[in-house]
Formats: C-alpha cells, sequence, structure tokens
C-alpha cells in the first residue's frame, strides 16, 4: 500500500520545525499547510506574503491577496506583506528556512530538476530556482515514477535543472529517502511497500 | 522653468501616455492580473505604439490584461519569469512572433532593484549550473559558485497604487505590490494609476511604500476589475 498525497503532506508537515519560515511550492506541496496546527510555522509566498492564511470564507476573497498559485489566500495576524525585491531577498538571503517543491527529478547528488520537461512546452522557471538555490534546506515531494514508469529518482538528471545539491529529503508515495551523493538513503517506506519495490522504481542504488 | 516633480497629476490616460514610442522598453507592474495598471494597459493598445519590449512576470492571463497587448502585435519581446498557462504567449512564441526572454522570478526582480539603485551588475547563487548560467560570467566568492546579472532598465514603468499623493507618494494594497515598486525606480519615466487619490501630508510620512521620487505622472482612476485568476473559497 502506498501513501495517498494526503499521507505525503502529512509526512512532509513532520519536517516543519516549531516557528520555522517555510515557502510552499505549487500543487501537492501546497497541501501541506492543512496538516500543520494553527501557529505553528510561518508560511512564505514569494509573490510578497509572510504570514498566509487558508483559503477565505467564500464572500471575502480579494483578487488582490492571491498566493504564488494565483489563488485567493488570507493573511494572519502577524502577517506582513512587501514587494518582490524583498520578498527575494529573505529567499536568496538565507532568511527562509525551508521550501517544499514539486520535482520532476532529483539525482542522488541532490539535483533538482522541476521546471521544463525537454521538447515540451515552456512553462518558465517563476520562483523555482531562487528557492531550490536560496532556501536553507529543500524537500522534493513527488510521485516516484512518471505515470509511463520512468524513474523520476535518478544517477544523474537529464531534464533541465533547476539547481545543482540542493535536496535533502524525497518524499514520495512509496516512502521518505535522503539523496547522499550516490545513491538515496531510505529514510522510510510506506507500509507494505518493499525494498525490492522501491529499488525496481528507483534509478539509482537505495541504501 | 519647471522641475521634473511639479503637477505630476494629470487628467486623462491619454495624457499620461503621451510620451510613449514605438520600440520603447514597457515594464507593467503585475503578478498575473494581481495588481495591474489596468486603464494604462488598455490606454497603450489605443495609443498605438508598437514594437514594444515588455518587461511583466507574466505577460497577462486568461486572455486579460498584458496578453491584449500580445493579441495587438504590438509586443516584439517579452521578459518574464514564467509563462504557465498563458496561451496568448505560447502561441505567439511558438509562431516566432514575439521572442521571449526567461529570467528567475527573483533575479529579474533584483536586476530591475539594481537598475533603480545605480548597480550595474551583481553575483547571484541563483542559476548557477542551469541553462540561465549560459553566456553569463561566474566567479567563485568565498568558496560558492555565483553567475552575474546585469541591472535591467526601462523606459517606462506603468504602475497600480491603491492610494497615491500630488507629490506621487504610493501606498499599495496587499499582494497587489509585487513588482510594483522596484518597476518604478527602474525606469525613466514612471506613470501612476491610482484608485484613490490623496492632497500631499494625508500619507503619514512614516505610511509611504513608495517615495514619489520614483513617481512622474498620476491618473486618479477609481474603479477597476480586479480580475480573478483563480478563486479559491473554503466553506464557512
Amino acid at each position: 500500500m502506498t501513501y495517498s498525497t494526503e499521507d505525503m503532506a502529512r509526512r512532509a508537515a513532520r519536517e516543519i520545525p516549531a516557528g520555522a519560515i517555510v515557502n510552499l511550492g505549487i500543487g501537492l506541496p501546497t497541501q501541506v499547510a492543512d496538516y500543520l496546527p494553527e501557529g505553528h510555522a510561518w508560511l512564505h509566498s514569494e509573490n510578497g506574503l509572510l504570514g498566509m492564511g487558508p483559503f477565505p470564507f467564500e464572500g471575502e476573497e480579494d483578487p488582490n491577496l492571491i498566493n504564488a498559485g494565483k489563488q485567493t489566500v488570507t493573511v494572519l495576524p502577524g502577517g506582513s506583506t512587501f514587494d518582490s525585491a524583498w520578498s527575494f531577498a529573505m529567499i536568496r538571503g538565507g532568511h527562509v528556512d525551508l521550501a517544499i517543491l514539486g520535482a520532476m527529478q532529483v539525482s542522488a547528488g541532490g539535483d533538482l530538476a522541476n521546471w521544463a520537461v525537454p521538447g515540451g512546452k515552456v512553462m518558465g522557471i517563476g520562483g523555482a530556482m531562487d528557492l531550490a538555490s536560496g532556501c536553507r534546506r529543500v524537500i522534493a515531494m513527488m510521485q516516484h515514477t512518471t505515470k509511463k514508469g520512468e524513474h523520476k529518482l535518478v544517477a544523474r538528471c537529464d531534464y533541465p535543472l533547476t539547481a545543482t545539491r540542493v535536496v535533502s529529503l524525497v518524499i514520495t508515495e512509496l516512502g521518505t529517502f535522503e539523496p547522499t551523493g550516490h545513491a538515496f538513503r531510505v529514510i522510510d517506506l510506506a507500509p507494505r511497500v518493499t525494498r525490492e519495490h522501491a529499488e525496481g522504481a528507483t534509478g539509482a542504488p537505495l541504501i | 522653468m519647471m522641475g521634473k516633480h511639479a503637477n505630476k497629476v494629470v487628467g486623462s490616460i491619454a495624457e499620461a501616455l503621451a510620451p510613449l514610442r514605438d520600440g520603447m522598453t514597457i515594464m507593467v507592474g503585475g503578478f498575473g492580473l494581481s495588481g495591474n495598471p489596468e486603464a494604462l494597459i488598455r490606454g497603450v493598445v489605443e495609443r498605438g505604439v508598437k514594437e514594444l519590449t515588455l518587461v511583466s512576470n507574466n505577460a497577462g492571463n486568461l486572455g486579460k490584461g498584458l496578453a491584449t497587448w500580445l493579441k495587438a502585435g504590438i509586443i516584439r519581446k517579452v521578459i518574464c519569469s514564467y509563462i504557465g498557462g498563458n496561451e496568448d504567449l505560447h502561441t505567439r512564441m511558438a509562431s516566432g512572433d514575439v521572442q521571449v526572454e526567461i529570467t528567475p522570478q527573483g533575479s529579474l526582480a533584483e536586476r530591475m532593484r539594481a537598475a533603480g539603485a545605480g548597480i550595474p551588475a551583481f553575483f547571484t547563487p541563483t542559476g548557477v549550473g542551469t541553462v540561465v548560467e549560459e553566456g553569463k560570467e561566474v566567479r567563485e566568492i568565498d568558496g560558492r559558485r555565483y553567475l552575474l546579472e546585469r541591472a535591467l532598465h526601462g523606459d517606462v514603468a506603468l504602475v497600480r497604487a491603491a492610494k497615491a499623493d500630488r507629490f506621487g507618494n504610493l501606498r499599495f494594497w496587499r499582494t497587489a505590490r509585487n513588482f510594483n515598486p522596484v518597476m518604478a525606480s527602474a525606469a525613466r519615466l514612471t506613470l501612476v494609476e491610482c484608485d484613490q487619490l490623496v492632497d500631499n501630508g494625508a500619507i503619514g510620512p512614516d505610511d509611504v511604500h513608495l517615495p514619489g521620487i520614483f513617481v512622474h505622472r498620476i491618473v486618479h482612476v477609481p474603479e477597476h476589475e480586479n480580475a480573478f485568476e483563480y478563486r479559491t473559497v473554503r466553506k464557512r
């Protein structure tokens, strides 16, 4: 039995220390917020918001209060808004403790590829490169393989890179893995996922 | 003779946009459709200038905002960080009508901040070891590799503010602030569209988000569409 996306979000939430400043990437990582106790951490959104709260109640949404995915959000007491240069000074300057980001490929050396598929439509970089190279810790949250069964945890990324040697932990539906250089260390496996199953689904050695 | 900072408030969008010329580099504030100077954006299409270089994080979306410039065929080049689902930009890029330079979002902001602050270039860790590094100087400083990004200057910045006084001191609302202040500082001519216009003194000096030194013309536009891109809500 593999982890559901809710399980993965719950697992990722356990990596967030109390009082941390955290940036949650667009997509899967956004769900991590649902598993954080109220007031546990400060969420940063790179479009210029610190202290981001949940989606607004119906009728209270403001088109000029959004997250980086351009969804309407709220701001918590103690929160602040600021311009893009300040926002990325926070990121690049190492003031954001943790980024949890989606990924297309992660290498055993911790390289991250999450902005472009070779031959695919160019979607752009957005804040991905700044977050990956600037935040003090980077966790990747992703499906373990592609829909076609191709490896996404690999020895070497062949997708365009976002940053090199930055990922410290990978959370997938099969478990939690730590890039160590030439291999992924198994931190935990989902219930009834065998080591053989995880090995077959990974493009680099497991230790 | 009048100084650059006399009589900034103008009566119409057309008057504000009169200095625009073909081929200019125009910076436009906003993150997607949030914080857009909507009337100035519409006015540029009506003004009839073309061959523009547009600096914007997204160049519009959902056919709205700056996507109308793409549809009108007045853009030659876009400098942005993200395209995403902006089909108008995908179409113009694929056909070769519009050249697109994609810059990491933080480097885009900092390149304009640097331009406004008189810094010609800066070293950043963002993009090292990626395609962004191609053609750029790389230097190792204290054991870490950085690449050199150059300042990004504009001819004109179009800015949206929640409140302006007559000198051009500005206040912004929530996340509508985004790129607006750095663009105002990076352009030679900054045109502001404000929801609310107040007399000097009505914004306390400690409450100013962007000092009026970066602002040259102000148009009062009380009504805005403020389009939603993704309206996400929870039940009570």
